[in-house]
C-alpha cells in the first residue's frame, strides 16, 4: 500500500464490511486467558462451525452474504475467570468458557442472541450478569487506555483506524509544529506511568530543544516489577496505540527511528508488537514520507534478556547498544546524550498509549479527569488475595477502598473465600514501593499522595496481602529480588541490598535483637541516598514502609521470637497433638538432635530448648500428629 | 582431520555464521546473537563465544560478561524441557514455593542442580510472567499452565514422562 493512508476511508470501508456481519464473537487471547485454554475454544467454535454449516470467518473481508465473526483480543482484564468470551452486538459475557460449552452458545446465543445464563458472571447475591456493564469490577473502572484492550482485534489495524486510530498520529504530523505538540502533552499534565512520574512534555521539551541529525524513540517495554503486567496487556491488546504514540513523539523531538524494548518473558507482546510494526509500515504511517509530510520514522523491535535493571533508562539504553545493563550517572540525562549518544526520549508503553488521545481530543479533555497534579487514569494490576485478579484503570484520586473492595470484590482468605476482616496490607509499586495499610484505604491514590507516605505508584502492582501475611517475609522477598537483580556497579546497592537481606534473614531466622533494627534503618536510608540509580534508590523501601507500618509484627519476631502470621518456620517450635500421636518412634529416629523423647504407644515430647525447628518430625509423622506449634 | 566432530564443529559454526550474518557482525546487535545463538544450542557453548567475539571484534570478556549479566542466557546445557515456576510477587503470596518444593522432590534435584542427568529438564524461576491474573503459575517451554498447584505440577511433570516414552517407543 505505502502510499499516504486515507484514514477515512479505512474506516468507512470497515464500516461497510462490519454491515455485513450478524453476530461477532470476541474470545479474549491474552496470556491469561490463553493459558486457560482459549485456542481450545476457538477451535470448537470453528468445529461447531464446520457441523453446523454455520459461516464464520476469522477475518473481516467484503462478503455478499451475512456473516459471523470469530476474532481474539488483547487482555480483557479479567484473567482469572477466563476464558473469556463475549458475543456482540448484545456484548453478551462468558466467564470460564470450556470446549464443551460451545455448541450451546453457539445454538443460542450467536444464533438467537439468548444468553447461556450458567456461563454469566455471577454478582452480589448470585445476581447473573449479561454484560461487562453489569459487573461491579468492570462497572467501577474508566477505562481509557484499556478501552480498546479486550475490544478489538489487535492483529487488525483496520479496527483500530476504524475507532480513531492514527488520527491523532495525522493530526500531528500535518497539523501541528513539534513545538506544538510538545506543548500539549505539557499542558495536559501527563506523567511518566514507568514509575517516576515526571511530566512527559518536559522531557519532550528538552530532547526539541537538542540540535542533532539524529535522535531517538524508545519505547519501554521491559515491565520488570513483579505483578505488574499492564504494560504487556497494552502491548498485546493495542499494540498500534503504542507505535501511534511513538509517532507523535518522534514528531515532538524530531526523531527518525525509534526502538521497542520488551521483556522476552513476554512471548505474546513481543509477537503483537511486531506484527503490528509491520502492518503499520505496509499502511504508510511507517517508513518515509509519512502522511505525504516528507518524515520519515523506523521502529526496531528488540527483546530483553531478562535483567530487571533494564527498566532504567540508561541500563536500558547500554543494552540496546549491546552491553550489559548497567546504568550512568545523570546528567546527561538521555532527552541530551542518549543512545549512541544521541538524544534520546524514553517512555513507558502505558505513557505512550495515552499520547494519541490527548492529541486528537485536546490537553483540557485529559485534565477533566483524575486529580490536579496527576491528571488522567492509571491501570493497576489487581493481584494476591483479593476476589476479583487482574488489570484495572482508574481515575487518579481513586482510593484503595473503592479498588480493593468495590473492583476487587473483597479480600480472601487462603482457603480463596472472601475474609470481611482479612485485609492486612497493600503492596504498591512492586520491589520500589511499599506497604500501603488499613489507615491508608481512603488516601485517594495519585503520583504525589503515596511518595508522601513512602510509597511510589511504580508501574502499578497492587498486590492485596491477607492477615495471614508474614510481613516480614514480604520485605524479605523484595530485598531477595531486588539483592539478585543489583547489577553490581555501584557498592550501596550492591552490598547494602546483601546486608539487609542478611539482617532479615536473622529476624526470621530468630536471631536478630534491638539492634538489628537499627541497623538495617540506617541502612536503608544509606542506600537511599548514595545509590547511583533508581532501583537502589528505592530497593530499601518495602523494608523502610516494614519498619514503619508494621513495627509491632517486627517488634515480636524480633523480642518474642514469635511471627505472629505463623510463617517464619524457624520461630516456631513443632508441638506433638497428644491425642493423634501413637507413639510409634519414626519422629524420634528422625530428629537430627535428639529433641524429642517417648515411651513406645504413649505420645512423645518435644524439647523446647534442644529443638531447632528443622521440620522433619512433620515429615516424617504418618499420622499428622506434629504440628507447627507457635 | 575430517573426523565426525570436525564435520560437527563445522555445522555447528555454520548456523553461527548464519545469524552473524543475519545481524551484519554488528556489536551492538550483540544481545539479539546471543538470543539467537542459544535458540539454536538451548545454551552458549564457550567455543562459540570466542568465535563470536572474533567475528565482530570485540573482546571474548566483554562477551562474556553480557553472558553471565542477563539472567536469560545460560552457558550450560538446558533440558529437553524448561520448568519455570514464576516467583513474582503475585505467584510468590499466593504459593510457588510449595511448587519449587515439588518440582525439586520430583525430579530429585540436588542442591544447587538445576538441570536433571539425563538432560530432560531444567528447572528456573522467573521473577514475573506477567500473568499474576492467574498466579501461581508454571511455564514449561512456551505453554503457560495457570493456578497451579503441587498436585498439578507433579501431574504435570507425569504427563511430560509419559509422553518421553511414547517417542521413545515410537523410536525403537
Amino acid at each position: 500500500m505505502n502510499s499516504m493512508p486515507d484514514l477515512k476511508k479505512i474506516a468507512s470501508e470497515y464500516d461497510e464490511m462490519y454491515s455485513q456481519v450478524n453476530r461477532r464473537v470476541i474470545i479474549c487471547a491474552g496470556t491469561g486467558c490463553m493459558a486457560n485454554g482459549a485456542l481450545k475454544i476457538k477451535n470448537e467454535f470453528l468445529n461447531v462451525a464446520r457441523l453446523t454449516g454455520l459461516k464464520f470467518e476469522t477475518e473481516l473481508r467484503q462478503e455478499e452474504e451475512k456473516f459471523d465473526l470469530l476474532t481474539g483480543s488483547g487482555c480483557q482484564g479479567f484473567c482469572q475467570m477466563g476464558p473469556l468470551v463475549t458475543v456482540e452486538p448484545e456484548g453478551i459475557f462468558y466467564i470460564r468458557v470450556k470446549p464443551e460449552d460451545v455448541a450451546e452458545i453457539v445454538a443460542e446465543t450467536v444464533m438467537n442472541g439468548k444468553p447461556v445464563e450458567r456461563l454469566l458472571y455471577k454478582g452480589s447475591a448470585g445476581k447473573p450478569c449479561r454484560t461487562v456493564n453489569d459487573i461491579n469490577f468492570y462497572k467501577k473502572q474508566t477505562r481509557r487506555v484499556l478501552r480498546d484492550c479486550g475490544n478489538i482485534d489487535p492483529e487488525d489495524i483496520r479496527e483500530y483506524i476504524k475507532r480513531g486510530g492514527y488520527l491523532g498520529a495525522e493530526k500531528a504530523l500535518r497539523e501541528m509544529s513539534p513545538v506544538d505538540v510538545c506543548d500539549e502533552i505539557l499542558n495536559s499534565g501527563l506523567r511518566g506511568r514507568g514509575g517516576g512520574g515526571f511530566p512527559t512534555g518536559k522531557k519532550w521539551a528538552l530532547a526539541l530543544s537538542e540540535k542533532n541529525d539524529k535522535k531517538y524513540i524508545i519505547c519501554n517495554g521491559d515491565e520488570g516489577d513483579p505483578g505488574a503486567f499492564m504494560d504487556r496487556s497494552v502491548m498485546e491488546g493495542n499494540p498500534h496505540a503504542v507505535i501511534e504514540g511513538m509517532l507523535i513523539a518522534a514528531q515532538a523531538i524530531g526523531a527518525d527511528e525509534g526502538f521497542v524494548y520488551v521483556r522476552l518473558e513476554y512471548p505474546l507482546a513481543v509477537k503483537r508488537i511486531k506484527k503490528a510494526v509491520e502492518t503499520a509500515l505496509d499502511y504508510g504511517f511507517l517508513g518515509d514520507n509519512i502522511f505525504g509530510t516528507g518524515k520519515s520514522f523506523r521502529i526496531n523491535v528488540m527483546e530483553g534478556a531478562g535483567a530487571f535493571v533494564c527498566g532504567e533508562e540508561t541500563a536500558l539504553i547500554a543494552s540496546i547498544e549491546g552491553k550489559r545493563g548497567m546504568p550512568n550517572p545523570k546528567p546527561p540525562f538521555p532527552a541530551q546524550s542518549g543512545l549512541f549518544g544521541k538524544p534520546t526520549i524514553i517512555n513507558n508503553v502505558e505513557t505512550l498509549a495515552m499520547v494519541p488521545g490527548i492529541i486528537t481530543k485536546g490537553a483540557a479533555e485529559f485534565r477533566q479527569i483524575g486529580t490536579k497534579d496527576s491528571p488522567g487514569t492509571k491501570t493497576f494490576a489487581l493481584t494476591g488475595h483479593v476476589v476479583n485478579t487482574g488489570l484495572i484503570e482508574v481515575p487518579f484520586g481513586t482510593t484503595l477502598r473503592e479498588i480493593i473492595f468495590d473492583i476487587g470484590g473483597g479480600v480472601t482468605g487462603d482457603n480463596g473465600e472472601i475474609d470481611p476482616e482479612g485485609f492486612k496490607a497493600v503492596q504498591i509499586g512492586g520491589p520500589s514501593g511499599g506497604c500501603l495499610t488499613t489507615e491508608h484505604l481512603d488516601l485517594p491514590l495519585s503520583f504525589d499522595s503515596l511518595r508522601s507516605i513512602g510509597a511510589m505508584v511504580g508501574s502499578g502492582g497492587l498486590v492485596v496481602m491477607n492477615r495471614n501475611t508474614c510481613m516480614v517475609q514480604v520485605a524479605k522477598f523484595f530485598m531477595q529480588f531486588t539483592q539478585n537483580e543489583s547489577c553490581g556497579k555501584c557498592v550501596p546497592c550492591r552490598e547494602g541490598t546483601r546486608q539487609m537481606l542478611a539482617l532479615l534473614e536473622d529476624i526470621t531466622e530468630g536471631n536478630a535483637d534491638e539492634n538489628t533494627l537499627v541497623i538495617l534503618e540506617n541502612l536503608g536510608k544509606a542506600i537511599t541516598k548514595a545509590s547511583l540509580c533508581g532501583l537502589g534508590k528505592t530497593a530499601p523501601n518495602p523494608v523502610l514502609s516494614l519498619l514503619r507500618y508494621f513495627n509491632e509484627e517486627i517488634q515480636t519476631h524480633v523480642t518474642q521470637q514469635r511471627c505472629p502470621a505463623r510463617k517464619c518456620k524457624s520461630l516456631m517450635t513443632p508441638v506433638v497433638i497428644e491425642e493423634k500421636c501413637k507413639g510409634c518412634g519414626l519422629c524420634i529416629k528422625k530428629c537430627p538432635v535428639g529433641a524429642i523423647t517417648g515411651e513406645k504407644k504413649q505420645p512423645h515430647f518435644i524439647n523446647e530448648e534442644l529443638c531447632i525447628k528443622c521440620g522433619a518430625c512433620i515429615e516424617a509423622c504418618r499420622l499428622d500428629a506434629i504440628a507447627e506449634g507457635v | 582431520m575430517h573426523s565426525e566432530t570436525h564435520v560437527n564443529a563445522v555445522r555447528k559454526f555454520a548456523a553461527v555464521c548464519a545469524i552473524l550474518e543475519k545481524y551484519e557482525y554488528r556489536s551492538d546487535k550483540l544481545i539479539p546473537i546471543l538470543q539467537a545463538v542459544q535458540e539454536e544450542y538451548r545454551y552458549l557453548p564457550e567455543d562459540v563465544l570466542a568465535y563470536i567475539a572474533t567475528a565482530i571484534g570485540i573482546s571474548p570478556a566483554r562477551i562474556y560478561g553480557v553472558a553471565t549479566f542477563y539472567a536469560h542466557f545460560a552457558l550450560e546445557p538446558k533440558g529437553k524441557y524448561v520448568i519455570k515456576v514464576c516467583d513474582g510477587t503475585a505467584c510468590h503470596v499466593k504459593g510457588s514455593t510449595p511448587l519449587l518444593d515439588e518440582v525439586r522432590k520430583k525430579l530429585s534435584l540436588k542442591n544447587k542442580q538445576h538441570t536433571t542427568d539425563d538432560f530432560l529438564f531444567t528447572l528456573e524461576t522467573v521473577s514475573c510472567l506477567g500473568a499474576c491474573g492467574i498466579a501461581p503459575v508454571v511455564v514449561v517451554n512456551d505453554e503457560v499452565h495457570s493456578l497451579m498447584t503441587p498436585g498439578k505440577t507433579s501431574a504435570m511433570i507425569d504427563d511430560i514422562l509419559a509422553q518421553e516414552r511414547v517417542e521413545d517407543e515410537q523410536h525403537a
